[in-house]
């Protein structure tokens, strides 16, 4: 995998010390580091966030060890505050940040391209197309910050950090003792440590002097990134193709066959720019196409050169809608680029697509598969428990208002709206494994912005909406990492919220990383575990409750109560992952019992609970057609199936109407 | 040399495991190999798949339209929903075994694996469709599907490695408390497919 490689690369560059907080699709390469932790002397930890870990990498580099900081783009955002300024302290032994992109995107929030990043923070940037490329970057990047005494990123995107592929590894020291056996030799740690000097105090004066240095350290790099074998021209056609990354490999494949026409201008190290080396490629073109995922980048840079030049070179890329401006690149949507651009400048020839078995406008209609919670998830529970904790609420409110506004009988309609907007309960969402809570049927994520902005915008909702009820849901991973903050504020600016903490004790989304709450460390030791509801108490909250997410009907009066608080609260819903614990339970159906409502698989969406007509608008057709007593077949046929998945959590046998659904004890 | 395929599943049905093992054996018999996963928020239960490519060359990882050698779908849905990547005359293995979505968004099409499985063997000739959840599930555990479905593979002999050169990376891959599982759903499926090619 492109990322085992990163971490392989790390390794033998000597990495010393190498933090991260986990992010799709950057975390397994810190997680490779710590396998080999142990045994190659490196000190690793998962921080409590990107900031945290950068921050921690940099007190390292400072003292001249090697240190690399892992994170996914949006991560780079928590840790632009110390990553701007230290572009103008530099580090002193090496510092990479290895930040991966997600072109789609796949699992994240944002298309932001860390290309651009670079350039607005003044740091190298390096773009490997390959797992292979991806190694060899990564030594490159620990090389050039060392010598340049500057941060470098290392930028990848999904499909090169989750790509598996052959990697030849280097013969270095490090590598020699067998990686296959799962050792490597210790590194040394031979920095000399932290010394006292003025470049480590960031100042107004300090600044002023050394932002000349990072704009000269832009030509110096540019120019020497013109002469490394990582950006390489190939092929004499007159048609230019320049890209990075991924893309590049996209480039080649869709002009197999065509070669004749085209120049290949692959870039490894995109920025600086390495205008020397794009200058040399650009003299012997005519027309130029820019080939690269997310931002313009490489084409704004080629637009300033050409301009800078005065050549005579027409460009083709996103500006002029001949690539698509967002999404992920594949070779089909190149070769239509591609040939956009060929009919543009008026060549006949064109690159053809291959011809599939079955055409994809052929294929009949196919369900939506989205992704969802877990069968037996806690989170599930819980969202299930505050939308039944909402409507008992609103039941009530109405309950009080009914008299009072069946005298008011000349309302506006624009009154009515807010009148219905404001008897509500806003629920807002955080990242992690619970954001599948917006999903159907349980539709209980309103708002999700980024980690830890859940609980802040409950405040803000609070502040223009103060006759709703506010639920903010935060994982306990995204807690630690920007939660705290906001639960601070709600107290200090007495937000009336709810707090509802879905603690499943790790980090479920990435891959199951431990975290500050659950006492281990990255490396499995044993460390002192952080107890949410002290923090939450700590700060001020003055309802604070703990729920073991085992009874639906608990966590409902929980979610009530916490609710019905004036002020802010909070409920620390506590529970397992599934996805790392076993079971020894199921359910069953009573098939004497069950009706055929099928309520159950319609409410939940509970992937362990199959019905056999179909869940949602099909299901609810057919339960309509089984209340016809001599169409017992279809009564038969709709009755809900529990399939091998189940974990025994015990939420449908709960809610079902019938009493129909048992839990038992299995042998697995 | 270029042979390429796509796996195609539900997340949690080991499509990236099917992938990993395939990739490796791949590698072992001296070829170069990329592929693209499915990891991260998709993995819950929702449409995941894998790309092989397996060559003399390094390529993109993922499999452009038409061009996929072999499709191995652990689901009929999943299966169809890949059936553009396959190239004229390739070859599909499909797993009969249903896993019906869990919710039903407003909009979506119902599921029905009936006429799906007709569509595929009325477009994929050579098609092999069977129940290797069912298979696994008598060899052990149903959990082994997908490790059944890389037996089929081998049984019928398409792809550019032997299946001792499968086999011995299946060995070294998998943990011991579940090889012996594994191996029989493997070989199981292999012999079925043998007597069917």
């Amino acid at each position: 995998m492109g990322n085992e490689a990163i971490a392989l690369g790390a390794i033998e560059a000597g990495v010393q010390v190498a933090t991260g907080y986990p992010g799709t699709p950057s975390t397994e390469a810190l997680e490779t580091i710590i396998r080999y932790a142990k045994s190659g002397g490196i000190y690793t930890e998962w921080s409590s966030n990107e900031k945290v870990a950068l921050e921690t990498a940099v007190g390292a580099a400072y003292s001249g060890a090697k240190a690399l900081v892992t994170m996914k783009q949006v991560g780079l955002n928590v840790a632009s505050d110390p990553l701007m300024s230290l572009s103008y302290i530099g580090v002193k032994g090496a510092l990479v940040l290895l930040v991966a992109d997600d072109p789609g995107p796949h699992s994240s929030q944002t298309e932001q391209d860390t290309r651009a990043f670079g350039h607005f923070a003044n740091l190298p940037v390096l773009d490997p197309a390959t797992p292979q490329e991806a190694y060899e970057l990564t030594k490159l990047a620990f090389e050039l910050s060392h010598e340049y005494e500057i941060p470098v990123i290392l930028r990848t995107t999904t499909r090169v950090s989750h790509g598996s592929g052959d990697v030849e590894l280097g013969t270095s020291d490090g590598m020699e003792a067998g990686m296959e056996a799962g050792q490597i030799k210790p590194v040394a740690w031979d920095f000399e440590g932290f010394t006292r000097d003025r470049r480590w105090t960031i100042f107004p004066r300090l600044t002023a002097e050394r932002h000349p240095w990072l704009e000269g350290l832009q030509v110096q790099l540019s120019e020497r990134f013109s002469a490394l074998p990582y950006n390489t021209v190939s092929g004499q056609g007159k048609i230019g193709i320049m890209a990075s990354g991924v893309s590049a490999l996209y480039a080649k494949e869709a002009i197999r066959g065509f070669e004749d026409i085209f120049t290949l201008f692959r870039i490894g190290t995109v920025h600086p720019f390495p205008e020397k080396a794009a200058l040399d490629f650009l003299k012997g073109v005519e027309n130029l196409i820019v080939i690269e995922e997310l931002d313009p980048y490489l084409e704004e840079e080629a637009l300033k050169l050409i301009g800078k030049e005065h050549l005579q070179v027409d460009i083709y890329g996103k500006k002029d809608s001949f690539f698509p401006v967002s999404g992920e690149y594949s070779v089909d949507l190149v070769i239509d680029g591609i040939d956009k651009v060929l009919e543009a400048v008026g060549i006949a020839s064109r690159l053809s697509h291959a011809s599939p078995a079955v055409l994809r406008e052929e294929l009949p209609p196919l369900p939506i598969r989205a992704p969802t919670l877990c069968a037996g998830c806690m989170h599930r529970t819980v969202f299930y428990a505050f939308k039944q904790a909402a409507k008992q609420l609103r039941k009530e409110a109405k309950a009080v208002q009914a008299p009072e506004t069946a005298h008011a009988e000349q309302t506006s309609e624009a009154s009515q709206k807010v009148q219905a907007v404001q008897t509500d309960t806003i629920f807002s969402g955080d990242i992690g494994c619970y954001t599948l809570g917006n999903a159907h049927p349980l539709n209980m994520v309103d708002t999700c912005l980024c980690m830890g902005a859940g609980v802040s915008i409950a405040g803000g909702l609070s502040r223009t909406n103060p006759e709703a009820k506010h639920v903010a849901f935060i994982g306990d991973s995204t807690f630690f990492h920007s939660g705290i903050p906001a639960v601070v504020n709600a107290v200090y600016n007495e937000a009336d919220i709810t707090l509802a903490v879905l603690d499943n004790r790790t980090t479920a989304m990435t891959g199951h990383q431990p975290h500050p709450g659950i006492g281990v460390t990255a490396l499995g030791s044993s460390s002192k575990a952080i107890d949410i509801a002290n923090v939450v108490r700590s700060c001020g909250f003055e309802f604070v409750k703990t729920v073991e997410v085992e009874s639906l009907a608990e966590c409902v009066e929980a979610a009530r109560v916490a609710m019905d608080f004036r002020g802010p609260s909070a409920v620390v819903f506590k529970g397992k992952c599934v996805g790392i614990t076993k079971s020894d339970k199921r359910c069953v159906i009573d098939p004497e019992l069950c009706t055929g409502c099928g309520f159950c698989a319609k409410q939940l969406g509970c992937p362990a609970l199959a019905l056999p007509g179909g869940v949602g608008e099909g299901g609810a057709d057919n339960a309509e057609n089984s209340e016809n007593a001599d169409n017992e077949e279809n009564a038969k046929r709709e009755k809900p199936q529990i399939l091998d998945n189940c974990s025994g959590c015990g939420l449908c046998a709960e809610i079902c109407p019938s009493g129909a659904i048992k839990t038992e004890e299995v042998l697995r | 040399m270029k042979f390429d395929i796509l796996i195609a599943g539900v997340g949690g049905q080991g499509v990236v495991l099917a992938s990993r093992l395939l990739a490796l054996t791949a590698m072992k018999a001296g070829f170069h190999v990329s592929t693209a996963e499915t990891i991260g928020m998709s993995q819950r239960e929702g449409s995941v798949s894998s790309h092989i490519r397996i060559g003399d060359e390094i390529s993109g990882s993922l499999i452009p339209a038409g061009q996929a050698d072999l499709l191995l779908g652990l689901e009929p849905a999943e299966t169809v929903r890949n059936l553009a990547f396959l190239k004229k005359g390739g070859q599909v293995i499909v797993n009969s075994h249903e896993i019906p979505p869990a919710s039903k968004p407003p909009g979506s099409p119902d599921y029905d694996p009936e006429g799906l499985l007709s569509f595929l063997k009325a477009s994929c000739p050579g098609l092999l469709c069977l129940d290797f959840t069912k298979l696994a599930g008598e060899a052990g555990t149903s959990k082994a599907a997908n490790v059944a479905m890389l037996g089929a593979v081998a049984g019928t002999g398409v792809l550019p490695f032997s299946k001792e050169t499968l086999q011995a990376v299946l060995e070294a891959e998998i943990p011991e408390k579940y090889r012996a599982v594994n191996s029989t759903a493997f070989e199981r499926a292999m012999e079925e497919v043998s007597g069917i090619c």
